[in-house]
């Protein structure tokens, strides 16, 4: 190990490591904020943020760690102060998805759509390959109800606040949140958790 | 209770208590239904894997190089 893990001054200097995180943290806040010139503020913050309040670290990821903290922080203000300037148009419109792929007429799931046991989701956290999946399922939710979730999830504000900065009402908040959740599981069921179960558990028939 | 019902409570209830009332159709579905049980399960696990993304896992540890970074396999 050729630099000093523990002064994040240091570590943040270290020209890939900063590049990439940059970029991650980019990503993330670009995700949620739905604006790229928003999310490099955002951005911009946290760093100096975390530089400004320079610690010592255990390494590179406690480092990490409590930078998207910050960053975090900031994107929650972000959403509190943009309140109802922005999207509500975008927010309230992708109106009727009925999940009939999901349920049958009478709202009970469809046999193949049923979903099954996950085993081991916690050994999951540690794969990188789960986390290319889960980025993935987060990419094809439909933009209004990928932000909705990463507001509740990854920021996690409060309903009121939520729906506050996004100018919509509660029970659209709901039904938001319902179908992202239904669409990300099924994902993530079909490209991670049922996959595991194919290749591992050839005793199920 | 249906599915679409069931599952909409399982969601909300990630937001808000339920009502009893509403807590006692669920269970009578849930009891019925493993589709159901399974769905509150993941949402559940859906809400640790992203607690867990937050705090950067899942975001790669940039390799250690010696001096140089990031230039693939080309």
């Amino acid at each position: 190990m050729h630099i000093d893990d523990t002064d994040p001054a240091k570590v943040l200097a270290e020209e890939g490591l900063l590049r990439d995180l940059r970029s991650q943290m980019h990503r993330f806040a670009s995700l949620q904020l739905g604006d790229p010139q928003l999310a490099e503020d955002a951005v911009q913050e946290a760093l100096m943020g975390a530089l400004k309040n320079a610690r010592s670290f255990g390494g590179r990821a406690a480092l990490k760690t409590w930078v998207f903290a910050i960053l975090k922080n900031k994107i929650a203000d972000t959403l509190r102060k943009r309140s109802r300037t922005v999207e509500a148009n975008q927010l309230v419109g992708d109106g009727e998805e009925s999940f009939d792929e999901l349920f049958d007429e009478r709202g009970y799931w469809h046999a193949a759509e049923r979903p099954v046991h996950w085993a081991d989701p916690e050994s999951a956290l540690h794969d990188k390959h789960f986390w290319r999946v889960f980025e993935t399922c987060l990419d094809h939710l439909p933009g209004r109800q990928a932000r909705v979730f990463m507001m509740r999830e990854f920021i996690e504000l409060e309903s009121r606040e939520i729906c506050a900065a996004a100018d919509i009402t509660v029970s659209n908040l709901n039904v938001t949140l319902h179908r992202a959740r239904l669409r990300l599981r099924e994902c993530l069921e079909n490209h991670w958790f049922l996959r595991g179960e194919l290749s591992y558990g050839g005793s199920s028939r | 209770m249906n599915c679409r019902h069931a599952t909409r409570l399982l969601s909300e209830a990630q937001e808000r208590e339920l009502s009893l009332s509403e807590l006692a159709s669920l269970k009578f579905h849930t009891a019925m239904c493993v589709g159901c049980r399974n769905f509150g399960r993941q949402i559940q696990t859906l809400r640790k894997i992203s607690r867990a993304y937050t705090l950067g896992a899942g975001m790669e540890e940039p390799e250690k190089t010696e001096g140089r970074s990031g230039d693939g396999d080309s």
